[in-house]
């Protein structure tokens, strides 16, 4: 048992509502009675927590000097217009943050600050989505012990925001060593509509842990569409968990795209409990070196005439290992389930190693749920055609990776993000 | 400008090319005829540089250089340019990056400075006038759902923007219908410079009509069994290759 966490939750300054300390207790207890998973838990089988549980990470120190704005510019993901709430090692930045332009309607604030200003906003959904009442979920359990801050956005019933907000979590050369648990929440009323961009960064090289989660709750009618960017420097160690939960109508689209960290997991779950509700998990992850990259999907299909949609692609060069488990879950009530689950990989070295598990528990018998993985290297045809055109062998390999990519990356229907992130996957392999 | 003596090349364990001998100089056009599985488009990749053929036999030279001895994009930088029987379809990315892509690295390796995008859509839309193809296909990505005629088409959409000294056309004509196979011949002979020269690998002599070549050879089992002058095609249009082929066309092969 590792007794680190243990000493940061003695550590936490008393403050908050007293929802929240019997929260945090609760998640504790079920902490330390679970314990951290090792891999003969099943949805931890490909993916060690061992190199996190034994770097004994401190409580984070705060930022280590002001930063400048310039500095986050390399972080703007499509737009530096759009609004932006900052976190520089787990705390909100108001000086960097710029949410003067939100519309009518949408309401971003930090976590701490909604702690104080909406207690019962946050009373009423946080830690509700999210369950951490198994040993899978031991480091959602810590964050709920352990939460400091995080953005909590609230959208308006009927309120459609055609500009994504971003929320930018950063860590600083004060990181190293440091563990942080951001925790965000948002609400989606009925109707309403919404795009946020969720990225977690480095400004520094040294090795952190970020252990963050993300509550979403969807109304009737209620859309978001959600990026999810993972881009620490590659020394990091990331958990991410994401959980929607859909009422009737709702539609949810992740994207998830993942290239930095040497170690990171990331789950994005979501529920479909209203009848004609709809997800769409898609996500890219670039890896090279020593990377372990772990997607963990999960969809439950709870209610009739719901469907999902699920494309991830994967690149892995180096002796990187990537891997991907798409649970497809449908209770036996949810009828005419539509599901479709694909999980495309390209191997770009010998070493590099891919494991793909779907998963499918189907307990509704009038439903229609394909899965399909392939697994493939460069195509060596492509490549002379390429290259009897004068196009060097380095460039052609950049660009057949590229266009492996293209087609997960063509479903981001923000535009600048799209251009951006397509930047990013011609520059990832950019060095051979 | 080009010398084969002698070449050989195998897939796997069997031999394709059996010793092939010719040569070509500036301002040439050559017409390559011959059977089915005689071994045309196997010359045509090996010349480019396709790296699943082992050369086992023979040498290349391609103004005075070792031309076996080069990468294959070090063959189009030369200016080499091989139009493919079967173009490569590649999804994700698109026609005008692919050809800005392979205009630019050409640039680059003769030390010459790259072309920004507006510039060079400038030189597309003159170049789609040659072959008479519409803008959108640039894009569209490299051959993805293309037709078979717009395939070819876009071949010679590329020869016409890298402008080779030495283009090899390898059944730029089939499948091509009789409009297509004017524009396509009009576009190669528009680009025809006394200094490049041309290779034309085909199977009907109509095309010759268009694109008439100095020399023709008819390529069988491997080898040249005949070299002549553009009234050969004419001869075999009548005659068939049967009188030219002395040796059944299995033999030797795969031994
Ligand atoms: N990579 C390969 N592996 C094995 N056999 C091959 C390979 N490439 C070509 N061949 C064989 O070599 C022979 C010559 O093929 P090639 O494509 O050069 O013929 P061709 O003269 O161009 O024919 P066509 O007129 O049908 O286009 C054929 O029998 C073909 O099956
Ligand atoms: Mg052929």
């Amino acid at each position: 048992m590792n007794t680190a966490f243990l000493e940061h939750f003695a550590a936490l300054p008393q403050e908050g509502p007293s929802f929240l300390a019997a929260m945090r207790r609760d998640a504790l207890a079920r902490f330390t009675a679970h314990g951290f998973p090792t891999p003969r838990n099943e949805d931890w089988h490909f993916t060690s927590p061992a190199p996190i549980v034994e770097s004994s990470f401190e409580p984070m120190r705060p930022m280590a000097a002001p930063i400048d704005r310039s500095a986050i510019a390399p972080w703007m993901a499509g737009s530096d217009e759009w609004p932006l709430l900052v976190f520089v090692n787990g705390r909100f930045a108001p000086s960097l943050s710029s949410t003067a332009s939100l519309p009518v309607g949408v309401r971003a604030m930090s976590l701490a600050s909604a702690l104080l200003e909406e207690p019962t906003l946050v009373e009423r959904y946080l830690g509700r989505v999210a369950s951490f009442n198994e040993q899978a979920f031991a480091f959602v359990a810590l964050n709920t012990a352990l939460m400091r801050d995080g953005s909590v956005i609230h959208v308006a019933r009927d309120t459609r925001v055609s500009r994504p907000l971003h929320m930018l979590f950063l860590t600083d050369d004060a990181a190293d060593g440091g563990v942080t648990h951001p925790r965000n929440l948002v609400v989606v009323d009925r109707n309403a509509e919404v795009s946020l961009i969720e990225q977690y960064a480095s400004l520094a090289g040294g090795r952190s842990l970020t252990n963050a989660v993300t509550e979403a709750v969807l109304d009737d009618g209620a859309t978001l569409r959600h990026y999810r960017l993972q881009r620490e420097n590659m020394r990091a160690f990331h958990t991410g968990h994401v959980d929607a939960r859909l009422a009737r109508d709702a539609h949810y689209h992740s994207f998830s795209f993942a290239t930095g960290a040497e170690l990171s997991r990331i789950n994005i779950y979501a529920t479909l409990g209203g009848e004609g509700s709809g997800a769409t998990l898609n996500g890219l992850y670039m890896l090279d070196d020593v990377q372990h990259c772990d997607h963990q999907t999960r969809i439950e299909h709870a209610r009739p005439n719901c469907y999902s949609r699920e494309l991830y692609k994967g690149i892995l060069d180096g002796a990187s290992h990537g891997v991907f488990n798409g649970k497809v879950y449908v209770h036996a009530e949810a009828q005419k389930t539509d599901g479709k689950q694909t999980n495309n990989t390209l191997l770009l070295s010998e070493r590099a190693r891919i494991d793909t598990k779907p998963q499918l528990e189907i307990f509704a018998d009038d439903v229609k749920c394909t899965h399909g993985a392939t697994v493939g290297r460069l195509d060596a045809l492509s490549a002379f055609y390429m290259r009897s055109r004068g196009i060097t062998a380095a460039t052609t390999r950049r660009l057949l990776t590229y266009a492996f990519a293209a087609e997960v990356l063509e479903t981001i229907e923000l535009e600048p993000l799209r251009t951006a992130l397509e930047a990013l996957t011609l520059a990832r392999y950019a060095g051979e | 400008m080009l010398t084969i003596d002698g070449l050989r090349a195998t897939a796997g364990d069997r031999e394709i090319l059996r010793g092939i001998t010719m040569s070509v100089a500036a301002g040439e056009v050559h017409a390559i005829m011959g059977p089915n599985g005689s071994g045309k488009s196997t010359l045509a990749q090996v010349l480019a540089g396709h790296p699943g053929y082992e050369v086992t036999g023979g040498t290349v030279e391609y103004d005075g250089r070792d031309l076996l001895a080069m990468e294959p994009e070090e063959r189009a930088h030369a200016g080499i340019f091989l139009a493919f029987q079967y173009p490569v379809e590649i999804p994700g990315v698109s026609n005008a990056y692919f050809l800005r892509t392979a205009f630019n690295e050409i640039r680059k390796a003769r030390g010459e400075e790259e072309i920004d995008p507006m510039d060079f859509l400038d030189v597309m839309a003159e170049r789609l006038k040659l072959v008479d193809m519409d803008e959108a296909m640039l894009q569209r990505s490299v051959n993805s759902g293309f037709s078979g005629g717009e395939k070819k088409r876009n071949e010679i959409l590329q020869m016409a923007v890298l402008e080779p000294r030495l283009a090899i056309l390898d059944e730029t004509d089939s499948g091509l219908d009789i409009d297509a196979l004017r524009v396509v011949a009009d576009g190669v002979n528009a680009l025809r410079r006394p200094e490049n020269a041309t290779i034309v690998v085909t199977h009907y002599q109509r095309l010759l009509n268009y694109i008439v070549p100095d020399y023709v050879h008819v390529l069988a089992n491997g080898r040249i069994v005949k070299s002549g002058g553009k009234e050969l095609a004419l001869d075999l249009e009548a005659r068939g290759y049967d009188w030219l082929i002395d040796e059944p066309r299995t033999a030797g092969a795969g031994a």
